[in-house]
């Protein structure tokens, strides 16, 4: 049978505010455990959340950059359960009237075409402490640090349909919420994770399947091999006549497995009710109007003008837009480079792309900065050296030998252009090829194109490289049309 | 010197006629003997006091000195003490060193004020009787086979016994006015947000209200200019402006319309008391004030919605007593599973086990809108009732309690009717209203108070207008035999 694969996504990102959502104690990561978890944190008797104020400006944020209503009043609830690591018994959360309402992202899908998903919703809650099995015996340690620092979760309608789908969405809002600088996107250190909601239909069936919902994903690979694993697993089952139990799966990257967490009949009562601690979330119009003007340019917003403003391609503009930072780095070289743009998108795309993947670096630590990647694009240009001794003074730089103009100086790359030097390695490569000189003569008109890279590459070599191409070219067929 | 009151002693202070060493020495001599046969200290401060006392002399000496500093004051055991063990009166917290002040602890501290011991009071402040503490009943010091009321049981005892000028309570329910009508002594329940909650260990987060339990209404106005405000560690406490509590009690009442709502002296009210708010009542009237029944149509409808709101918050308020953190914790526990359900099994008392448990059913799904929705909706119908009542009138007025003290033990095995003798008490913290209960006499030998409900943020009126009547008698002077 043909199936039909329906995903819908929660994320949860990690607000970038310096303290927490309900008490003043720091949020860095990696502290030692315990050091930023204040007596609001750790729940003692007596104490009283106080929201940050920061975290309710970045929710607002995020919610003007996907279009979405954010209401005059929203509630903090509290979600009951009991676990080591939730120290008041119960997180605070909204459950009735979160921040932000209804909005969509759009995404575009590997034949060039673009999707709307929808945002059913966006809320604020605190995150809780960390676990710890290793290292305590037959014990559980616990790490506080995380408990109270603020999350924003997305949740987005069952929108997606394949497992390539809800990657490509789940860069998109990673991007906008760089973007918006209201989360450090970090996935390593877990402020950007997913929860995955999978379920399969037959093709043409209007009713859902039975969903499970994959816990806890903090990387774009295993959220596309989770949902697929997921999804051979339920056609497994289904077509062995079998039914899928509503229930929480954990992804194990290890094994590649998912594997049942709880089911449904051992599913909480969270018995949510609004918090008593907390006053509601008053936003008015005039608020909402100044975040707004503060919002940045966003991803689909930067991606249309790189493409009016610099003539770059569709797919160009997308690679550099993807990530704020890229197309900073490429603003910055453009304006470098005088209005190289064409040149500036190709080295960033191509070489430092390659050369930064490579090394595993973001381009936040690229050795090679704007500044110096524009000034050699600029030496390009003006025929100081050519393409093909770029790569070499890239490298150069990469290897942290300085800046372009310094490395050509020392290393004596500057491209050769005097017609005089020129017209003899001409000369004398003509003299030492008679035999190719024959036949390239003896070669009909059309076919000679073919041959003269022969001598184009003997030249080259004679002058290391630093012959101007162009000049060796117009040259060389002067000469051997003679 | 323990017969004065609390503004008699910052006076004596003032003019050096006494050392704030002196003091509370004194009381802590008292504190020591009756706390044997009272039971309403769980711990009592004697070093600290000291400290503090001292301290405070050497402010008096330079100047430095609020009109409280050096007066010894004692806080209800559920206000977390930096340093002092904070327990609740719960075997819950019987290991629990608070590691921080309460707001109105630091307030106290900041003005100088000894802490000279922290009350009695019933579990996590669960009873109207102070029979539930994990440390014992408290006598009612007018006749120790009774009660002294609750939760703030340890604390009215205490003032009524004069072990120290003045007490801290809390009030969820009535917690604060019972116990000080049991007791014969002023208890003032401020405007829910007047106190900053912050450091006062929750019980039902919606209607706990921090306030003064003291001899007189002076004395509570005194206390309320240290400890009202707004705290921005309490997202729930008012930003509204605070008065002077002590500029407006001589103010004439002349005029004053005071409300008396029909269903406060119906066919549960015991006709002696009923007879003493009566006489209390004309008392104002020669003072001035004009009355007139009003209606407060859904009083009845108050215990069920109190009863329900009140336990839904505190089961999950309670939930962070786990055995993980701090706390009981269970011996030996085999998994998680049963380091929960032991530690909490062992460290909660009957009571509160019986509150989580209503609380955790009203909140389940599938009950939730039948039972917590409901409450909240009646309790909307209750503040509306409320305002207007105080749209006609200045002042409500009433009994504080159903009845006076009653025998320890008489009503343990009847929670329905202990729940039921809240019924004049819980409207007032459902509606988030200030009220106070002063003494208005004595029936059998054992107090009676009488109940006053301002609107919001007019403590200062209902000082004003208890302050007169005490002027005007003596229900408020009377000691207990054994304790002059």
């Amino acid at each position: 049978m043909d199936w039909e694969t329906v995903i819908g996504l929660e994320i949860h990102t990690q607000l970038a505010t310096k303290s927490k959502i309900f008490s003043g104690a720091a949020t860095t990561y990696g502290a030692e455990p315990n050091t930023q978890a204040c007596e609001v944190d750790l729940g003692l008797p007596g104490v009283l959340p106080v929201l940050n104020e920061q975290a309710v400006l970045m929710a607002i944020k995020f919610g003007l950059a996907i279009g979405a209503e954010i209401p005059k009043r929203s509630i903090f609830s509290r979600k009951n359960y009991f676990y080591p690591d939730l120290p008041k018994g119960y997180q605070i959360s909204q459950f009735e009237l979160p921040i932000v309402n209804s909005g969509h992202i759009e995404i575009q899908l590997a034949d060039g075409t673009t999707k709307e998903v929808g945002i059913t919703r966006a809320h604020l809650e605190e995150d809780a402490g960390k676990s710890m099995h290793e290292g305590f015996g037959d014990q559980t340690g616990i790490d506080l640090n995380r408990a109270g620092t603020p999350l924003l979760e997305i949740v987005s309608e069952p929108d997606m349909r394949s497992a390539k789908e809800a990657v490509a969405y789940m860069k998109k809002v990673h991007s906008i919420v760089c973007y918006l600088e209201i989360c450090d996107g970090n996935m390593q250190e877990g402020s950007f994770r997913c929860d995955a909601n999978v379920s399969i239909r037959p093709k043409g069936e209007e009713a859902f399947g039975t969903r499970t919902e994959l816990k806890n994903i903090n990387s774009f690979r295993y959220v596309e091999q989770a949902i697929n694993i997921e999804i051979e697993r339920q056609v497994d089952i289904l077509e062995d006549g079998g039914k899928i139990e509503q229930e929480t799966r954990l992804y194990d990257p290890n094994r590649n497995e998912t594997r049942s967490m709880r089911s449904k009949e051992e599913a909480n009562d969270y018995r949510y009710f609004p918090d008593p601690d907390l006053l509601p979330i008053q936003i008015d119009v005039e608020l909402i109007e100044k975040v707004r003007n503060q919002l940045p340019e966003l991803p689909n917003a930067k991606k249309q003008r790189f493409i009016d403003e610099f003539n770059l391609s569709d797919y160009d503009s997308g690679v550099l837009t993807a990530q704020k930072e890229i197309a900073d780095y490429f603003e910055d070289c453009v304006v470098i480079t005088e209005g190289e743009a064409k040149l500036s998108a190709n080295w960033i795309n191509g070489e430092l792309s390659a050369s930064l993947n490579k090394e595993n670096k973001d381009i936040t630590e690229s050795p090679v900065t704007p500044k110096m990647l524009g000034s050699m694009i600029k030496l390009i240009n003006d025929d100081t050296i050519s393409g093909k001794i770029a790569k070499q003074v890239f490298e150069a730089m990469w290897n942290g030998e300085g800046s372009a103009d310094s490395i050509v100086e020392r290393k004596n790359l500057k491209q050769v252009t005097d017609r005089g030097v020129i017209e003899k390695l001409v000369d004398d490569v003509i003299a030492n090829n008679p035999i190719q000189v024959t036949q390239y003569k003896a070669t009909p008109e059309e076919k000679k194109e073919k041959l003269i890279g022969y001598f184009v590459g003997q030249i080259m070599k004679k002058s290391q490289g630093k012959a101007n191409p162009k000049k060796v070219n117009e040259l060389l067929i002067e000469k051997l049309d003679t | 010197m323990h017969q004065s009151t609390l503004a008699q002693l910052s006076t004596a202070l003032e003019s050096n006629q006494i050392s704030s060493e002196e003091l509370t020495r004194h009381y802590l001599e008292r504190c020591k003997q009756f706390n044997k046969s009272l039971n309403c200290f769980i711990t009592i401060n004697e070093e600290s006091a000291l400290t503090q006392a001292k301290l405070a002399d050497i402010q008096r000496k330079t100047g430095d000195a609020t009109p409280l500093t050096g007066i010894p004051i004692a806080q209800k055991d559920i206000f977390c003490t930096n340093g002092v063990k904070t327990s609740c009166g719960s075997k819950m917290l019987d290991n629990f060193i608070a590691p921080y002040d309460a707001t109105l602890v630091r307030k106290m501290n900041l003005a100088g004020i000894v802490n000279i011991g922290k009350t009695n009071m019933d579990e996590f402040a669960m009873g109207s009787s102070n029979e539930t503490s994990f440390y014992g009943a408290v006598k009612n010091p007018w006749n120790k086979e009774t009660v002294p009321g609750g939760s703030s049981g340890g604390s009215a005892c205490v003032v009524a016994a004069r072990l120290s000028p003045a007490a801290t309570g809390t009030d969820t329910g009535g917690s604060i006015r019972q116990p000080a009508s049991l007791c014969g002594i002023t208890g003032l329940k401020p405007t829910y947000g007047r106190v900053s909650r912050y450091g006062m260990i929750a019980f039902a987060s919606s209607l706990d209200q921090g306030g003064p339990m003291t001899q007189t209404a002076e004395d509570a106005g005194l206390i309320m200019n240290v400890i009202a405000g707004f705290d921005e560690r309490d997202s729930t406490s008012a930003e509204h402006p605070v008065d002077d509590y002590t500029a407006r009690l001589n103010d004439s009442i002349e005029g004053i319309k005071i409300g008396l709502p029909k269903q406060y002296f119906s066919e549960g009210l015991d006709s002696n008391i009923a007879e003493l708010i009566q006489e209390g009542i004309k008392e104002l009237e020669k003072l001035g004030a004009t009355c007139k029944e009003i209606e407060l149509p859904n009083t009845e409808l108050s215990i069920p919605a109190y009863y329900v709101v009140a336990p839904a918050e505190c089961s999950s308020n309670l939930s962070r007593f786990d055995g993980v953190r701090f706390g009981h914790s269970c011996e030996n526990p085999r998994d998680l599973s049963d380091l929960y359900c032991r530690s909490r099994s062992e460290g909660f008392g009957k009571e509160v086990k019986r509150r989580i448990m209503i609380g955790t059913y009203v909140l389940s799904s599938g009950y939730y809108d039948a039972y917590y929705l409901k409450a909240q909706r009646i309790r909307h119908l209750i503040r509306l009732d409320f305002q207007k009542a105080l749209a006609d009138v200045d002042v409500i007025a009433g009994p504080t309690a159903t009845g006076t003290a009653f025998k320890l033990n008489e009503m343990m095995g009847d929670p329905v009717s202990m729940y039921r003798s809240d019924l004049y008490t819980v409207s007032a913290n459902l509606a988030g209203l200030p009220a106070i209960s002063i003494p208005a006499g004595f029936v059998n030998n054992l107090p009676v108070g009488m109940q006053l409900i301002g609107n919001y943020f007019e403590e200062s009126r209902l000082l004003n207008i208890a302050h007169r009547f005490q002027q005007a008698t003596d229900h408020h002077k009377a000691i207990p035999e054994g304790f002059e």
